[in-house]
């Protein structure tokens, strides 16, 4: 990352302030909950141990896995976003044009609403968690071949954009006819399953979420130029000898892998993946790839600590769905950059 | 027409271009033959719907050829590499730019694209490239600022200093007059001349600018309905090429000064 920053000595000013803010995000984000435990023992417990055991516990086994989930979710989302706003140069397109979250969705709504189609027992036992995350990736993995199989046959790089919103539409029908015959706690339990969610995480659950999400960013980080040869159009872009096919390939599977996993782990988590690149070419006003890859990954995480942080509700025993939090905190920043600089950057 | 000889660069031969699906086959214009010499500024004229954006097409390698072959540099155009071939050939279009948020020096040094590594780094040759390329158009006052501030006729300089800076033979320029005024298309022609004169490139543009193309080309290529024609300016209006480039009922072309003329 180091020699990405390193590009443009005046934006290194910018990025010191971010990796300072993400730094303090961070730990308010584990200082901050219903017991809130004082920064400074924060520190400690982050680097050797904290005096008091109930936090140290707290800390270790609750909060800082939560932390760095969130600092993943966040950037693999703004990451993604932006590699398919640029792709299919529209500044609508998110993580999720492909319909990765709908096959996500689609998995899991299998697993939790036709369930009661296998029946007693076997229901029970679908349940856990682990068999929605499974579930969750099979479903955005078969749509993710899917697409890329549809996008070896395709020129058009619009037409997949089209392609990826069926399969959304597909996915979407069949999830409500499965909530046409579920149960109210079926239901329910679905539903909850589409707030998103942070906590919860094992270490071992991170560290596999980790490695997938690490193939992700490094692809990413390795398409940045082409990214930025995209920015001049398909065919200045093939003329600058770029094989369209195959950096088009790795740029819909570094998202496919990233905005999979995530939605395994922690939810369809809508509006990060929309926002932040927005958010990130307003202030930073550039559209260069290896300006933009670094600080959409900082502020991503930032973002997704800050919402974090009011989603648990500080001092209270309420967790807020971190995916209502995201759009009702982020919304309104888009807007008022948007209105106040009354030019969208793209 | 002139036997090939060294300095020749591209090399077309009994070239058929149009459009391919399954089934049918458009042939736009075809039995085109031409070479051009490397140094020489070549203007590309027709009438609208002539073909002259499929020829260019087909010539920067985005479109298959129907039949018929094109030679860069003695190599057959479809068995170059795409890299290859961008480190010989450069274009400039009429598309707009999908994000104008780049500044003019970022969108330059685009143009080194083909030669940087795998993130794309800048070494201080590449650097120095583009300085020049951008000092070649003049420009150089203009390399911090924004594309979307530019007027149209700074961004067409923009866009030809970002293929000078792929430090290609060849460059091929699809209409770079459009959009601009008289004194404009005046200077991004002459500028052209300049640069084939200066950096020994060849440079092949299409224009509707006939009077301007006489003026400053070395060769032209003048397409019609039938027959595609090369040959220097002074020939082309001596053998009254252009008498029957258009319709006769509006325009007629004046050979003692080289230019159409509205018919009274």
């Amino acid at each position: 990352m180091s020699a990405l920053i390193s590009m443009k000595s005046n934006y290194t000013y910018s990025f010191i302030i971010l990796i300072a803010l993400l730094l303090l995000c961070f730990v308010a984000n584990i200082s901050l909950g219903s017991i809130s435990i004082p920064f400074s023992e924060v520190v400690k417990g982050l680097f050797s141990s904290s005096d008091n055991a109930t936090w140290e516990i707290i800390i270790t086994k609750v909060r800082l896995p939560k932390a760095i989930n969130a600092v993943m979710v966040g950037s693999g989302l703004g990451i993604s976003g932006l590699l398919m706003q640029t792709l299919f140069r529209n500044p609508l397109a998110g993580p999720f044009v492909l319909g990765i979250s709908s096959g996500a969705s689609l998995g899991v709504a299998i697993v939790i609403l036709g369930s009661g189609l296998f029946g007693g027992l076997f229901a029970t036992l679908l349940i856990s968690k682990w068999s929605i995350v499974i579930a969750a990736s099979l479903g955005s993995f078969l749509v993710l071949l899917s697409v890329l199989a549809v996008s070896s046959k395709i020129r058009d790089t619009m037409a997949i954009l089209i392609i990826g919103l069926m399969f959304g539409s597909i996915t979407a029908a069949v999830v409500s006819v499965l909530s046409y015959f579920s149960s109210a706690e079926q239901l329910q339990q679905y539903i909850f399953w589409g707030f998103g969610s942070l906590g919860n995480l094992s270490w071992e659950e991170l560290l596999i979420f980790f490695g997938i999400y690490a193939l992700g960013i490094t692809l990413s980080i390795a398409s940045a130029k082409s990214l930025n040869a995209l920015l001049l159009g398909d065919n200045y872009a093939k003329s600058l000898g770029l094989s369209l096919k195959t950096s088009r390939f790795v740029i819909i599977f570094a998202t496919s892998l990233i905005a999979g996993t995530v939605t395994a782990f922690a939810g369809p988590i809508a509006f990060i993946g929309l926002a932040i690149p927005h958010l990130t070419r307003q202030i930073f006003k550039t559209s260069n790839h290896k300006i933009l890859l670094p600080a959409v990954f900082l502020f991503g995480a930032i973002v997704m600590l800050i919402c974090d942080s009011i989603a648990q509700v500080p001092a209270s025993d309420y967790t807020l769905p971190i995916n209502a939090i995201t759009a009702l905190v982020g919304a309104p920043v888009v807007i008022w950059l948007l209105v106040k600089q009354r030019k969208m950057m793209f | 027409m002139p036997k090939s000889n060294s300095n020749t660069i591209l090399q077309v031969q009994q070239l058929s271009i149009g459009y391919k699906t399954k089934k049918v086959e458009t042939v736009i214009a075809s039995a085109i033959n031409f070479e051009l010499q490397q140094g020489h500024l070549i203007g590309l004229v027709g009438a609208n719907g002539i073909g002259k954006s499929t020829l260019l097409r087909t010539l920067i390698g985005v479109q298959p050829t129907l039949s018929g072959t094109v030679e860069l540099n003695q190599q057959l155009l479809e068995t170059t590499s795409p890299v290859e071939l961008a480190k010989q050939l450069s274009i400039v279009l009429t598309e707009p730019l999908i994000s104008k948020n780049l500044s003019v020096f970022e969108l330059v040094s685009l143009g080194r694209h083909p030669y940087t590594n795998w993130i794309g780094n800048l070494s201080d040759n590449d650097l120095s490239i583009i300085n020049n390329a951008l000092q070649l158009v003049n420009i150089m006052d203009l390399k911090n600022r924004r594309c979307y501030e530019l007027s149209d006729g700074q961004l067409q300089k923009v866009m030809i200093a970002r293929a000078l800076a792929q430090d290609t033979a060849i460059i091929i320029l699809d209409e770079p007059t459009t959009h601009l005024d008289m004194y404009h298309k005046a200077y991004i022609l002459k500028l052209l001349q300049k640069l084939t004169k200066e950096t020994g490139k060849t440079i092949l543009f299409s224009s509707h600018e006939i009077d301007l193309a006489i003026q400053l080309c070395d060769t032209m290529i003048v397409m019609q309905q039938d027959h595609v024609v090369c040959e220097q300016p002074c020939n082309l209006i001596k053998n009254g090429v252009f008498e029957t480039l258009f319709p006769k009922d509006l325009i007629a072309f004046d050979n003692n000064t080289g230019s159409f003329k509205v018919t009274q």
